[in-house]
This record gives C-alpha cells, sequence and structure tokens, in this order.
C-alpha cells in the first residue's frame, strides 16, 4: 500500500492537525448545544402559555430558523453581526451563536410538542394534589416530557454535529479545512491523499453520529412500547 | 439597505432560483425513488441486499452532505470517475435524501397498528396481499409527514452544493458578495427566496398532511 | 345538630351553550358519604370536578367547611389539600416511586418534615398491604394495587373530604373488592367524608348516608341511603335501580 495515498494521513503532523480540526468541530458543537438547549427549553414552555402575543412571537422565530438554510444562517451572522454592531469577535464564536439560535428553535418544538402530549388527567392529578403551577411543570410535566423528548433531542443533536460540516464556509479551521489545506499541500506529491483524507473524515463523522442515531431510536422504540 | 442594488442582482438571483428549484425537484424525485426502493427491500426482507440496503441508510443519514459532496467531486476523480459539478450534487442529493425517504417509508408501514396486520391475516391474506391491500395504502398515509419535512430539509440542504461552485441561490449570493461586498443586500435576497420556495410549499405540505390524515381514515 | 363541610347552591355549567348541570344544591354533613348515582352522560363526574376547581362553572355557590370558596386558581390550590381526589385512571406520576408519589404533596406542597411524613406514608401502605412496593414504580403495579396507591396518595395530605371518580371502573373485577375494602374503612374507621361516584350498586347501597341521583344535569332525587335503595321517590330512579340489575 505504500502508493496508495494512505501516508498522507500520518506524514509529518498531519494527523494531529486533523484531530485538533475535529476538536474545533467538536467544541463548537457542544456549546451550542448546551447553549440552544438551555434556550429551548425556557422557549418551549413559554409556547404553552396562554398568551397569543408569545405564541405568535415564538412560532415567528421557530418558522424562521425553519425556513433559512443553516449555510444562509451563518452567513447572516458572520457578515451581518460585525458590520451592524460592531463586533470583532472570530468567526468561531459567531458560529456558535448562531447553532445555539437555531437549536433553541428547534429544540422549544420539541419541548413543547412534549409539554402538551403528557396526559392531561396527569395535569389534572398533580393539581388535585394541591400542587401550584411551578410544582406542576418541575415534578410531573417536565420529568415525563423529559423522557417524551430525549430521542428527537439526540437526533438533534446528531444534526448539529453533521452541521459543524459547514464551518470551513466561514473559514473556522474545523476538520474538513484542514483536511482541505492537507488536500492542497500534498496534491502534488501524493494526488490520492485526497481520497484518504476526505475518507477519514466521513468516518469521523460516521462514528460520532451512529451510535447517537442508534440509541435515539432504541429510546424512541421504547417509549411507544 | 439600496433597492438599486437589489434590483440589479434580481436577474443573477433568478437563475440561481432556477437552479436551486430544478435540482431540489429532480433531487427529490430522486430520493423518493431510491427511499421507496430501499423501504420495500426492508419490508420484504430481500436475503444480502436488506442488509446492504440497512448499511447504505445509516451511512448517508450519519454523515454530512458535505464531505458526501467533497468525496464525490474531489476523491472520486482519484479512482477515474470524473463528473460534472451539477451530477455530483444530484448524486450526493439523492444519495442523502434516499437515505431519509426510506426511514420515512419504512416507519409508515411500521406504524400500522398490529390489529390491522392481524384481521387481515385472520382473513387468510398472504403476506403480498396483506402489503397490497393493508399495509402500503395506509403506511403512505402514515409516512406522509415525514416525507413532508424531508422535501422540506432537502431543498434547505441544495444551500451545501455552494462548496463545489453549483450556481444555485447560496452560491449566487456568494459569489456577488465576493464581487461587490453588499452582503446586506444579496443576503437579503437570499433569505426572501428561500422564503419564496419553502413558505407556500411548507402551507401546501400541511394542507396536504392533513387531508391525508382525515381524508383516508376519516379520523 | 351535625356540621355541614359542604354546601352547594344553584350551580350551573356549560360546555359552550350546552347546559350540562342546572342549579345543583345539596348539602353534606361532616363525616358521611355521599354518592353520586345516575346514568352514563347524566353529569356526575362534571360536578365532581367542579367541586375540585378542576372545572369552571358559571354560577353559583361553593361553601366550604363554612367559607364560600371564591374560585380562582390561587385558592383552589390551596383547597385541594382539604379536598382530595381519587380518578378513575389512577395516575401515579410514572417517573416517581411509589413512595415519591405519596410524599409529593404533603412534602413539597404542605411543606412538612420529609422523616415525617415518610413515616405517616409507610404506615398507610402498610394499611393497605403494600409496604413492599414502596420503592417500586407503578408500572410493576397492578391496577388495584395502583389505585389503592392513589387513595394513599390522596389520604397522605390529610384532607377533611375526599372525591372518588369512578374508582373502581377500569379495574378487573377480582381488583375491586380491594379498593371498595378500603373505601369502606375509611368511611367505617376513620369517619372520612366522601364523596363517591360508582356504578358498584351494591357498594353504594352498603356506603351511601345519602343518594344524590341524577339525570341530563339535574338532581332527579335527593335520599338518605337506605331510602333510595328501598324505596326510591320517582319512577326514573326506580327504572334505574332495576336496569342496574344489582
Amino acid at each position: 500500500m505504500g502508493h496508495s495515498g494512505i501516508n498522507v494521513l500520518f506524514e509529518g503532523r498531519n494527523f494531529t492537525r486533523l484531530l485538533g480540526g475535529l476538536w474545533t468541530s467538536v467544541w463548537i458543537a457542544v456549546l451550542s448545544l448546551i447553549i440552544g438547549l438551555a434556550l429551548g427549553a425556557l422557549f418551549g414552555v413559554l409556547r404553552t402559555s396562554k398568551s397569543r402575543l408569545v405564541k405568535v412571537i415564538f412560532r415567528i422565530y421557530l418558522e424562521f430558523f425553519r425556513i433559512v438554510p443553516t449555510v444562509v444562517l451563518l452567513f447572516l451572522f458572520y457578515y451581518i453581526l460585525p458590520r451592524q454592531f460592531n463586533l470583532s469577535w472570530p468567526a468561531s464564536v459567531m458560529a456558535v451563536i448562531a447553532f445555539a439560535l437555531w437549536v433553541s428553535a428547534e429544540f422549544s418544538d420539541i419541548v413543547r410538542g412534549a409539554l402538551i402530549s403528557v396526559p392531561k388527567i396527569q395535569r389534572e392529578s398533580g393539581l388535585a394534589l394541591g400542587l401550584n403551577k411551578w410544582q406542576l411543570f418541575i415534578y410531573v410535566l417536565l420529568p415525563q416530557a423529559f423522557q417524551l423528548e430525549l430521542p428527537a433531542t439526540i437526533n438533534l443533536a446528531t444534526r448539529v454535529i453533521k452541521t459543524t460540516s459547514l464551518l470551513m464556509m466561514i473559514s473556522v479551521m474545523d476538520v474538513i479545512n484542514v483536511g482541505q489545506q492537507i488536500v492542497e499541500a500534498n496534491n502534488q506529491t501524493n494526488p490520492n491523499g485526497v481520497f484518504w483524507v476526505y475518507g477519514l473524515i466521513f468516518f469521523l463523522y460516521f462514528i460520532v453520529d451512529y451510535p447517537l442515531s442508534l440509541w435515539a431510536k432504541r429510546l424512541s422504540k421504547r417509549n411507544e412500547a | 439597505m439600496s433597492w438599486a442594488i437589489i434590483q440589479q442582482s434580481l436577474p443573477q438571483f433568478v437563475k440561481g432560483f432556477q437552479v436551486t428549484v430544478w435540482m431540489s425537484f429532480v433531487g427529490i424525485i430522486g430520493a423518493m425513488v431510491v427511499g421507496l426502493c430501499c423501504s420495500l427491500i426492508q419490508y420484504f426482507h430481500v436475503p444480502v441486499i436488506d442488509k446492504i440496503v440497512s448499511a447504505y441508510v445509516e451511512l448517508a443519514r450519519n454523515t454530512p452532505l458535505l464531505i458526501q459532496l467533497f468525496f464525490l467531486y474531489y476523491a472520486f476523480p482519484v479512482i477515474g470517475l470524473k463528473m460534472s459539478a451539477i451530477t455530483c450534487g444530484l448524486i450526493g442529493l439523492i444519495f442523502l435524501g434516499g437515505a431519509y425517504m426510506a426511514e420515512a417509508f419504512t416507519g409508515g408501514f411500521d406504524g400500522i397498528s398490529k390489529n390491522q396486520i392481524e384481521s387481515g391475516e385472520a382473513i387468510g391474506m398472504s403476506k403480498w396481499q396483506l402489503a397490497r391491500y393493508v399495509v402500503f395504502p395506509q403506511g403512505f398515509a402514515l409516512s406522509v409527514p415525514a416525507i413532508a419535512a424531508n422535501i422540506i430539509f432537502l431543498i434547505k440542504e441544495t444551500s451545501i452544493f455552494s462548496v463545489i461552485a453549483i450556481p444555485e441561490l447560496t452560491n449566487t449570493a456568494l459569489d456577488l458578495i465576493g464581487l461587490y461586498y453588499h452582503s446586506n443586500e444579496y443576503l437579503f435576497v437570499l433569505v426572501i427566496a428561500y422564503a419564496i420556495i419553502l413558505i407556500p410549499l411548507s402551507l401546501l405540505l400541511t394542507w396536504l398532511e392533513r387531508r391525508v390524515r382525515y381524508g383516508t381514515f376519516g379520523d | 345538630m351535625t356540621e355541614k363541610i359542604l354546601e352547594v347552591e344553584d350551580l350551573n355549567k356549560f360546555y359552550g351553550n350546552k347546559q350540562v348541570l342546572h342549579d345543583i344544591s345539596f348539602s353534606l354533613n361532616k363525616g358521611e358519604v355521599l354518592t353520586l348515582l345516575g346514568p352514563s352522560g347524566s353529569g356526575k363526574s362534571t360536578l365532581l370536578r367542579c367541586l375540585n376547581g378542576l372545572e369552571e362553572f358559571k354560577s353559583g355557590t361553593i361553601i366550604f367547611e363554612g367559607k364560600k370558596v371564591i374560585p380562582t386558581a390561587k385558592n383552589w390550590q390551596q383547597l385541594r389539600q382539604k379536598i382530595g381526589m381519587v380518578f378513575q385512571s389512577y395516575d401515579l406520576f410514572p417517573n416517581m416511586t411509589v413512595l415519591e408519589n405519596i410524599l409529593l404533596g404533603p412534602v413539597k406542597v404542605q411543606k412538612r418534615p420529609k422523616a415525617e411524613v415518610e413515616k405517616e406514608a409507610k404506615a398507610l401502605l402498610k394499611r393497605v398491604h403494600l409496604e413492599q412496593y414502596a420503592n417500586s414504580y407503578p408500572r410493576q403495579l397492578s391496577g388495584g394495587q395502583k389505585q389503592r396507591i392513589a387513595i394513599v396518595r390522596a389520604l397522605a395530605l390529610h384532607p377533611d373530604l375526599m372525591l372518588f371518580d369512578e374508582v373502581t371502573a377500569s379495574l378487573d373485577p377480582e381488583m375491586v373488592r380491594g379498593v371498595l375494602e378500603l373505601i369502606k374503612q375509611l368511611s367505617d374507621e376513620d369517619h372520612m367524608t366522601m364523596i363517591i361516584v360508582t356504578h358498584e350498586m351494591n357498594f353504594a347501597k352498603q356506603i351511601a348516608d345519602q343518594v344524590l341521583f341524577l339525570e341530563n344535569g339535574t338532581i332527579v332525587e335527593d335520599t338518605p341511603g337506605k331510602e333510595f335503595f328501598e324505596h326510591p321517590k320517582t319512577k326514573r330512579a326506580e327504572e334505574f335501580l332495576e336496569s342496574m340489575e344489582f
């Protein structure tokens, strides 16, 4: 396999560089998820409120993020925030903000769906014990909603991980961007390297996302049973 | 925000719009055909092929479209398969979408209640008759919401075609920004263009979902 | 003269334009058992749910322990600690163990010390012969067991009045007896004041001090228990008793 090109992966610091790029993708995904899920849980609870105004506002928020492709979202934050608000934060921070808001919109819908699908009688028997609205949320509705929403939340996480592949488009040094640089640097000496570099990245995404999807599938089967 | 700039850019955006629309259309139809074939193979447990189908579905669903496109566009020529960007884009979208559509159809077939299947069996239906008269008609109806969600998802994914320089909407906006720097205007037009495609479509799909749900089974 | 715990005057309730309860008036003495009887759809459960604030009513007065109930969410939340309710479908919280289900109200709502309540809860569980299930989850229990736990959960709040909404209707026949015995005990030994909606006529006959017979949302008859079963005043009640064939 001397000339198959696989050696590109291990030449010099290439492998370490790829792992470094992977780390960038991972922390952006994790941070966006943490912020997005926290915000989304809050928005989801608000979306079950009786106020029409609150409902409409959060619905529009959700639909905006549903309609705009994530690539476009990244560009909106990357080009418009710095210019309109005079912010000069690094692209990775812009990406976290964009992803976190997107996650919060998607998650708010998941939380809302789960909350309204907790059976009405569960809510009533909580009330019958004298629980107030807040206690009802904390002890009865949220824990039950959590179980219902877990598979969808894991699926959302796998989408966020896949979406980090778009980071290269706003010049974040993620795993794909590093990969592309390595491919270009070795194009003359090792034209087959491209196969291995992109193959490895393909595989890296797969080994992160596949177990998560399997887990989500198992959980949702159990919820149905 | 300047209207003049927007106006000047419109002809280019119209071209990009056309590319996005026709590629989405072909890609989605292709994805539905691939998805349906895959889910039928899984439903009838065709030996060996069903394992290959499962592997394909998992691979395609758990990797990003962007890296799938890079592979097709940059890595395949190394093994002697050179294709145009447009061909790569369509193959990528069908590869990704086929897996999602397969899951949608399979989900529908799996969603039919056991009682329905058992009452079919009770009147002596064969597996094929059961599929033909009970599982498929009800399963298609059940899979409509997931298919609708996939259609919207796949149209949005075409924005990623811009990485291999297919002149669709997003790529058009990026090119214009690169040339003239009017990012506010071009991004505004870009968002509106996606809204023009997706809002009516999502309303149409919601309407269709309702019709299927209430129309077919009357509850 | 016995003390009145609950008085209801001219209660009217609508679902949209449809009136489902018409001028309901009755009163209940402390320590007594009132059973609500009547055909399905007569408004029994709706009436019961109005008494716990789970349904809003259009007009009328509820006086509980001498005080007129002002029907705000906050007041009902306070009152529900005094008025326990048990539902047909038991509705234990599936995310909590049996003990946690019982402790939730007393500890979180009434802020009583956990150790004290836990001792009491265990005694109550022992009384219903379910002490070995304290740390089980509801899904591990049979319907009859769940329903007895649901009753314990309501009792743990030390209510002055208990409402039972068809609590045996979704149980297998062999499970019904244990639950009914428990309710009978509560009446005989604890002198608990109770309002019971049921289709178990034999049980109603044994336990009722007073019967309200409802039809189409109206009280057709308000009679002492024994008398209702032996000499119903109205033709409708007579037909109803005959149709139940107990």
